[in-house]
């Protein structure tokens, strides 16, 4: 556990020692206003909640989460630090694990930072404040839920810009699953069961249950083992990027 | 310490290491030589367990390098070639990570940190990030994470490449002086290097070992093992002389270098009459010498012959 609280310590410093961390931060907070005030229409709604807010979390992901993980594994193996980590005595899930908690502890200051977005909307009502904290947790498994793809695609290659579109990609189609976008691809062949379990990937689907305050314990499930499917094939990935 | 068994790597169809096979125990510093590309650094990445081997097996301090890798890499320091970094830390920062790895606590960690620190100057330097250093510093961050936790057995690939001389020096200082209790393998293509630091060499080409011995007995088999080096001044007909020292019957040939007019004067194979020949002649003569001295058999050489030798 200490090695795992080494690694997470050293990677979230590592953010916030370059430019990026705060750049993401403040682009990731003037998006967040943006689509909230104006897009959203939060004022016109005029209903004391933040489903406008929440509404635009999965799309925003979509870009800016594939941007924290691309260069959690491309940039080690770039500058062949990959080569002195992993000589050192750790194991590759002890690795995985402190890397990842890291780029999602980073994302949770980000989110923690839209705040005032709260406040705003206790002032001017009377929210439920139960149903935000329960929209604020699934929006940060749903960006667990990303990070832990693009994590993972970020180990294939060295280069971050490929490891960016290939996340975006991947996540766009975990996004739509539950969408003809998508099921379009199978419907012709596949059978039914096949299809079903596909459109069940859906990231919508599960994050707007829980951002309606329903916590199911299923979503819960569902992002649990999708973040955990995809760290294990991060290891298998690093260890297989290795042996070459 | 270290036992390497018919180690091979393949690419596709490429073989980089080919049934390596050796072994060496603490006290040895073992230098790894050979040309690009000839498997020196796959070698070493195999030996930290980075790269998983083809076929054959390795093993470090009795531990098997792919079946217990955590138990290896807590007795194995390991410098990577170009010595790569986390660019964004200090080296403060990243030593305290590479501590905080290596499980070191308490007064032992601090004292630890202040001797690596110490012994490799990175005082000046500590809070500075690592990307604004000079390649020098790079390189000793690089070797005070190898050597912080006191390894014993310490693989440095290329550890002095690019370092200028005042710092080559330094790092084969250091070298030399941990090796009594440690095995350290370096790999290199400085050969001075091989003889001011290594008691072992091993000299390997397309990922076959070709040569291993001491520097010394590597040395001897040179053509220029007691071959005479004359720098003439220039009262000397230098044309005249060598057809003279050519004439000797010690000596099989001559080369020269006339941009500093000097002779040097090849021994026939296993004779070691050249030097009295040589320099009962320059005294009959009465030449002009500037210098005179006595080869003990150039590496370089010997290198090439060998690497090349196994090419056609």
């Amino acid at each position: 556990m200490n090695i795992v609280k080494a690694l997470f310590r050293r990677e979230l410093q590592s953010y916030f020692a370059t430019p990026v961390a705060y750049v993401f931060i403040v682009i990731f907070l003037v998006l967040m206003g943006t689509f909230t005030f104006y897009l959203g229409g939060f004022y016109e709604r005029g209903q004391a909640d933040l489903r406008a807010f929440f509404n635009f979390h999965p799309w925003l992901y979509l870009f800016l989460v594939p941007a924290i993980a691309m260069r959690l594994w491309a940039e080690e193996r770039k500058t062949g630090s990959i080569e002195m980590l992993m000589t050192l005595p750790i194991t590759p899930w002890q690795a995985v694990l402190g890397k990842y908690l890291a780029a999602w502890a980073f994302t949770a200051i980000a989110l923690a930072l839209t705040f005032p977005v709260w406040l705003t909307v206790n002032y001017l009502g009377d929210p439920d404040n139960g149903v935000i904290f329960a929209a604020y947790c699934g929006s940060l498994l749903m960006a667990g839920g990303f990070l832990a793809i693009g994590a993972c695609l970020s180990a294939l290659t060295r280069n971050q810009v490929i490891a960016f579109v290939l996340s975006v990609v991947v996540c766009f189609g975990f996004l739509l699953s539950g969408f003809p976008l998508v099921l379009d691809l199978f419907s012709g062949w596949a059978p039914q069961v096949l299809i079903d379990g596909i459109a069940s990937l859906s990231f919508l689907t599960h994050f707007s249950n829980i951002s309606r305050g329903v916590i199911d314990f299923r979503d819960l499930v569902y992002f649990g083992l999708l973040i955990g499917a995809f760290l294990y094939a991060n290891t298998i990935v690093l260890q297989w990027k290795q042996a070459d | 310490m270290i036992k390497i068994d018919s180690l091979t790597k393949r690419y596709g169809h490429h073989t980089v290491v080919d049934q390596l096979s050796f072994s060496c125990a603490a006290g040895e510093v073992l230098g790894f030589l050979g040309p690009n590309g000839a498997g020196k650094s796959t070698t070493m990445k195999m030996l930290t367990g980075f790269v998983a081997p083809s076929a054959g097996q390795a093993s470090v301090c009795g531990h098997d390098v792919q079946d217990e890798p955590l138990a290896v890499r807590k007795r194995l320091g390991y410098l990577p070639e170009g010595a790569p970094c986390y660019g964004e830390m200090t080296p403060s920062s990243f030593l305290n990570f590479v501590a905080d790895i290596r499980e070191l606590s308490g007064p032992a960690r601090k004292t630890r940190l202040d001797e690596v620190i110490e012994t490799l100057h990175l005082g000046p330097v500590l809070h500075q990030t690592i990307e604004t250093l000079s390649k020098g510093f790079k390189r000793r961050v690089g070797l005070a994470q190898a050597i912080l936790h006191d390894p014993e057995v310490l693989i440095l690939d290329e550890p002095t490449d690019g370092l200028d001389p005042n710092q080559k020096h330094e790092v084969r200082g250091l070298i030399r002086s941990m090796s009594s209790e440690k095995l350290i393998v370096i790999s290199t293509h400085i050969l001075e290097e091989v003889e001011a630091v290594c008691n072992r060499a091993i000299i390997i080409s397309e990922g076959k070992i070709l040569a291993d011995d001491t520097p010394h007995n590597l040395a001897i088999t040179s053509r220029y093992h007691n071959a005479v080096r004359i720098v003439f001044d220039a009262s000397v007909k230098f044309d005249e002389a060598r057809s003279t020292v050519e004439q000797l019957s010690s000596v099989e040939t001559t080369e020269s270098d006339r941009l500093h007019s000097a002779l040097t004067a090849i021994p026939l194979k296993g004779s070691t009459a050249a030097w009295r020949d040589v320099s009962d002649l320059v005294a009959e003569k009465g030449w002009g010498v500037e210098s005179m001295q006595l080869e003990s058999g150039r590496l370089d050489e010997v290198f090439r012959r060998i690497t090349q030798g196994a090419e056609t």
